[in-house]
């Protein structure tokens, strides 16, 4: 059975189609690995295994009537910032710990008609503010190649999840690297589609002109099979853009030949390590060697992304959580201080560190005589960064470069130190500012850590985006080898 | 430019959190070396450009006004912290 775990979802797809294994047998299956391999992973905030057995039945009743869907009986599961009704949704915050959602959100409902079955919600960075899962008010998600380090943030579940088999396919959030991150740092491939791709209807909202829900997968034909699943205009959310969906699938093409990439050299700058640089390096000059047109551009604007993500992101975090108040839903404290004193005294009581920090950041740079000097400028830089992706985007198809400075350092490494936690996003951030879609596929090891290589397209190009990324694995030859995540000793 | 500890308790009074000088104090010191990283934008030419709020030009977003469904009362009511008649109950506002 446990070969079966380590399928792709395509393949355990294939199996369910062909009866060698019903969709209750598969459910069963992953909930007993989930109580084996998750002591040790931590990745899950509310394991859902009633409801995955009950939806598990019903997917085996749509493969009987002769429904063959490549998501119907697939064990998922999601991030705890997007609704699922009747299921907690916490967000990983305190303020949140008893909120039960009334509604699904646009992309669980997608995934529910797709007849996808879910085994639980999972751990995150408190409302999705950091890079290592370590801001999670409930506790700590290990990666499984080695528990001593994090998995990444703040899709850190998702990621983990999928590469201890606890789900053929997870859902993450990126506002400035969230999905693409962890799943450098846990071998996993990872999408973040255009801004506007997938409706965030339901998506706890962090920073809205920057987040996008996207898949964790093992494989870029997976994330193709999901990323089918969730795009699309929706009514619910303005931002969602109406263009015809192609089948992502078809991007599923091992060739990229006279595909112009560009590598942008402040990419490998920025504190990049040596190895993962010479790793990405490698993988670059195998695509070239298989028929990219490789060239060098430069994005000069990419240097200030952080500064420029640092006052936008926590601007729109201090409107959007404005919403936690202790009125109503979320935990309230303090009711006999008075209406304002209750606000206060459940914000304060009720957000982490890390989130009060960014409020305190986004509250300022909104405040008045301040607007101008932070909120305006980093908008106004988020403009040149833009200008400089789509001057790029006239020579070359699509750019390559690392997905992080560094494999995924050690658990408590990093907590203390405001900037440098920051810096695992610095080659990510760009690519929210301006709204385009960037993949990270593993492309090798440092010292046993997996490492990501990421592919970003030009708006709404995930075709291409997906294409290099499926190339890439099949001259990569990775599989074998990121079946079997290391801390776990092979599979637990 | 760095933040001195009344500006945070101003900024943590408008954003409604109830903060200790202590707790203040250490959060000025994280946001001030933050805010060190910031200043390199204020060397920036930034005049002539024009603000990206969206990264993509996004427009006013109309739909027809018709009625459409809505949460019953009591799945909107069902998180209350409390709740009673089918109202939320909160702190008194007005003064006797």
């Amino acid at each position: 059975m446990k070969e079966l775990l380590t399928l792709s979802l395509a393949e355990i797809s294939q199996k369910l189609h062909q009866r060698e294994i019903s969709a209750v047998e598969l459910a069963e299956a992953t909930l007993t690995h989930i109580s084996a391999v998750e002591p040790q992973v931590q990745a899950f905030l509310t394991p859902t295994p009633e409801l995955a057995l009950e939806m598990a039945q019903q997917a085996q009743a749509r493969l009987d009537a002769g429904e063959r869907t490549p998501l119907l009986g697939v064990p998922v599961a999601l991030k705890d910032n997007l609704c699922t009704a009747g299921v907690r949704t916490t967000c990983a915050s305190r303020i949140l710990h008893n909120f039960v959602p009334p509604y699904d959100a646009t992309v669980v409902k997608q995934l529910r008609e797709a007849g996808a079955v879910f085994v639980g919600k999972l751990n995150m960075d408190e409302f999705a503010m950091g890079s290592s899962t370590e801001f999670s008010a409930f506790h700590v998600t290990r990666n499984p190649w080695d528990l001593e380090r994090v998995p990444g943030g703040s899709s850190g579940g998702s990621a983990a999840a999928v590469a201890a088999h606890m789900a053929y396919a997870t859902l993450g959030s990126d506002t400035g690297g969230s999905i693409r991150q962890p799943a450098a740092f846990c071998g996993t491939v990872g999408l973040k589609p255009t801004y506007g791709r997938v409706s965030r209807y339901g998506l706890v909202a962090y920073a809205s002109s920057l987040d996008q829900i996207g898949p964790l997968t093992k494989t870029v034909e997976d994330c193709a099979i999901v990323l089918n699943a969730i795009v699309g205009k929706d009514p619910h959310d303005a931002t969602s853009v109406e263009l015809p969906a192609p089948d992502f699938r078809d991007a599923l093409i091992d060739d990229i030949k006279g595909i112009r990439l560009g590598v942008p050299k402040e990419f490998f700058a920025q504190g990049v390590q040596p190895e993962v640089a010479e790793t990405v390096q490698k993988a670059i000059g195998l695509l070239e060697s298989v028929g990219a047109e490789v060239q060098e551009v430069s994005l000069p604007m990419a240097e200030q992304s952080l500064a420029i993500y640092y006052i936008l992101a926590p601007a729109e975090c201090s409107s959007n959580l404005a919403r936690y108040d202790g009125v109503r839903y979320g935990l309230r404290v303090g009711a006999e201080k008075g209406h304002i004193g209750m606000m206060e005294a459940t914000r304060a009581t009720g957000f982490g560190k890390e989130v009060i920090q960014r409020i305190i950041i986004g509250t300022y740079a909104l405040s008045s005589g301040y607007y101008d000097a932070f909120y305006l400028k980093a908008q106004k830089g988020r403009t040149l960064l833009r200008q400089q992706f789509d001057s790029v985007f006239q020579q070359v198809d699509a750019l390559v470069c690392p997905t992080t400075p560094t494999p995924a350092f050690k658990i408590g490494e990093l907590v203390d130190d405001p900037l440098a936690m920051k810096l695992a996003d610095v080659l990510t951030i760009p690519v929210n500012l301006a709204g385009l879609p960037g993949l990270s596929v593993p492309c090798g090891f440092v010292d046993g850590l997996p490492v990501g290589l990421q592919i970003i397209g030009k708006p709404f190009d995930e075709m291409t985006v997906l294409r290099v990324g499926y190339t890439w694995e099949q001259i990569a030859c990775l599989q074998d080898e990121l079946r079997t995540p290391r801390g776990l000793g092979g599979l637990g | 430019m760095a933040l001195t500890l009344e500006q945070m308790r101003h900024t943590a009074k408008l954003a409604r959190l109830e903060l200790s000088d202590e707790q203040l104090t250490d959060l000025m010191h994280a946001i001030n070396a933050l805010m060190a990283h910031f200043e390199r934008l204020q060397a920036l030419p930034l005049d002539e450009v024009e603000p990206t709020s969206h990264s993509f030009p996004v427009y006013n977003a109309f739909r027809e006004d018709v009625v459409g469904a809505t949460l019953p009362r009591e799945a909107a009511l069902a998180n209350a912290p409390e709740a009673r008649d089918g109202l939320f109950i909160v702190p008194r506002i007005v003064e006797e």
